[in-house]
């Protein structure tokens, strides 16, 4: 049912956990659904340097989870902000057509800790 | 690596012995039973002999068994053939919400055809609600349909109780057994059934047989028409290689029965009493008692079922889940619904079905592995500690 891929990111997901004092956090789905994801970035300079996540979901939820983790790191805000589902899912070898919608949520989830960080920085300013 | 198969709610391994008692009649006694020559009355005789042991099995006349392709046509020739044969005495069936899609989508399609259905609901252990049924029961009420034990919680539904409340008011009373039968006794006198679904393949037999027990007397309809094959109920050349090791699956099943259930049960309790001893937040879904002997239904906070399956499946286990996740539909699992479970309970479901052939050393397994799974997930669960999902 799934490419090697995402069994190799499900199996050995990249970048588990929180990141403390996280610059920003992004958190999309909800456990009803089945899918919940929590993506917490560090920036400096515009350049995302360390992204982590927690993930409650099935197989194709985690290995998205992962795979924007490595897929995030080292971009500036203005590209991260461009990488889409369909990125993702590509990047893993596709996923299968059901799993496309409801566990495909690590590019929101990445958007939404980007734009969490913007709030917090238009806060300070 | 060790493989562990403990999913025989979905299916079992043909026992050898049943392969044996098969391969004759594919290459040698291949015989149409509807043939008068010797082919055909070899074919004929191992038809009848597989319907004597069938019949035997469950208490219950030879003719009054239809051999069929198995559980979900059983179910099928059940509902719509007493359906569209008693229609002019009335157009409502009742049945449960926990009953197995083979049930619910042909009630649901009796609907679009102008029948009408009452869903009686069963309560958090599973156990249907007998005031409902009571309540539900009318004057044009021709069927009554309630699993004897359902395939997702093994909870054992109170057969003979309804029994009477159908024999009361003449309504026909159906029950789908295909979980039961072969691992606790089912009686049709003891259940006061006028028909019982039975599966071959959940008991060690091939799958693509069944047999429908169908009360003298029933006024059916068959849904397959063509010869005259089962006594006209279900027209088609009988299968008989499958027919014959359905029979010696049965054959077995009887022999076993006792001691089969006995070493279940012991395994379902331990596995049950083992991970509640080493995981916290977890529930069992099901009568902790009154459920079948190989059925284990857990529930584990925080974590979604596919994932679990999925790293389970890695170390050798084969389990399934309700999670929504892994069902095409992407809908819970409708039994774990219908027992009131919210959609994140059912989600982190686990169905362990335990079989003949399993130890006390592949149960200890996998407490073992769940232990790692189950721990690993949480994490990485962004809820884990943070909600209580009960």
């Amino acid at each position: 049912m799934y490419s090697e891929k995402v069994m190799d990111h499900f199996s050995n997901p990249r970048n588990v956990g929180e990141i403390e004092n996280a610059d920003g956090v992004g958190e999309v789905g909800n456990p009803t659904c089945g899918d919940m994801m929590n993506i917490y970035i560090k920036v400096e300079d515009n350049i995302l340097t360390d992204v982590k996540f927690k993930t409650f979901g099935c197989g194709a939820a985690i290995a998205t989870s992962s795979m924007i983790t490595e897929m995030a790191v080292g971009k500036t805000l203005e590209e991260a902000l461009d990488i889409t589902r369909n990125d993702v899912a590509e990047e893993l070898g596709g996923l299968p057509q059901v799993k496309m919608h409801c566990s495909n949520l690590a590019a929101d989830g990445l958007r939404a800790a980007i734009e969490d960080y913007r709030n917090k920085q238009n806060i300070k300013k | 690596m060790k493989q562990i198969y403990m999913d025989h709610g979905a299916t079992t391994p043909v026992d050898p012995l049943v392969v044996d008692a098969m391969l004759p009649y594919f290459t040698e006694t291949f015989g149409n039973a509807s043939s008068l020559h010797s082919f055909g009355q070899e074919a004929t005789s191992a038809l009848e002999q597989s319907r004597q042991q069938v019949a035997a099995s469950i208490g219950a006349k030879p003719e009054e068994i239809i051999f069929t392709s198995g559980g979900t046509e059983s179910d099928n020739l059940a509902i719509k053939g007493i359906a569209y044969r008693n229609s002019g005495k009335g157009k409502h069936i009742i049945t449960s919400t926990i009953e197995h899609p083979a049930i619910l989508n042909t009630c649901a399609y009796l609907e679009k055809e102008g029948f009408d259905v009452t869903y009686v609901p069963a309560d958090s252990d599973g156990i249907i609600d007998m005031d409902e049924l009571k309540k539900a029961i009318r004057d044009d009420t021709i069927l009554i349909s309630v699993m004897h034990a359902n395939n997702e919680i093994g909870t054992i539904q109170p057969i003979s109780d309804i029994s009477k409340l159908a024999k009361e008011k003449s309504i026909y009373l159906h029950t789908d057994a295909v979980q039961s039968f072969g691992k606790i006794a089912v009686n049709v006198d003891e259940l006061g059934v006028d028909m019982l679904s039975m599966s071959s393949h959940k008991i060690y037999g091939p799958k693509g047989v069944g047999a429908l027990y169908v009360r003298k007397g029933t006024l059916l309809q068959a849904l397959a028409h063509g010869g005259s094959h089962e006594r006209s109920m279900r027209a088609g050349t009988e299968n008989i290689s499958g027919i014959v090791g359905f029979a010696k699956a049965v054959a077995l099943a009887d022999e076993r029965l006792v001691d089969d259930a006995k070493h279940m049960t012991q395994l379902r309790d331990s596995l049950i009493e083992k991970v509640m001893d080493s995981i916290d937040d977890v529930e069992l879904s099901g009568h902790p008692t009154n459920r079948l002997p190989n059925n284990v239904n857990l529930r584990f906070s925080f974590i979604e079922g596919e994932s679990m399956l999925l790293f389970l499946d890695m170390k050798g286990i084969a389990i399934s889940t309700g999670s929504a996740c892994s069902s095409k539909s992407l809908e819970p699992s409708h039994v774990l619904t219908a027992i009131g479970l919210r959609p994140e309970d059912s989600h982190g479901s686990l169905r362990i079905t335990l079989g003949k052939d399993n130890t006390q050393e592949e149960v200890d397994y996998v407490v073992d592995a769940l232990v790692e799974v189950v721990g690993r997930l949480r994490a990485m669960s962004p809820i884990a500690g943070k909600m209580s999902l009960k």
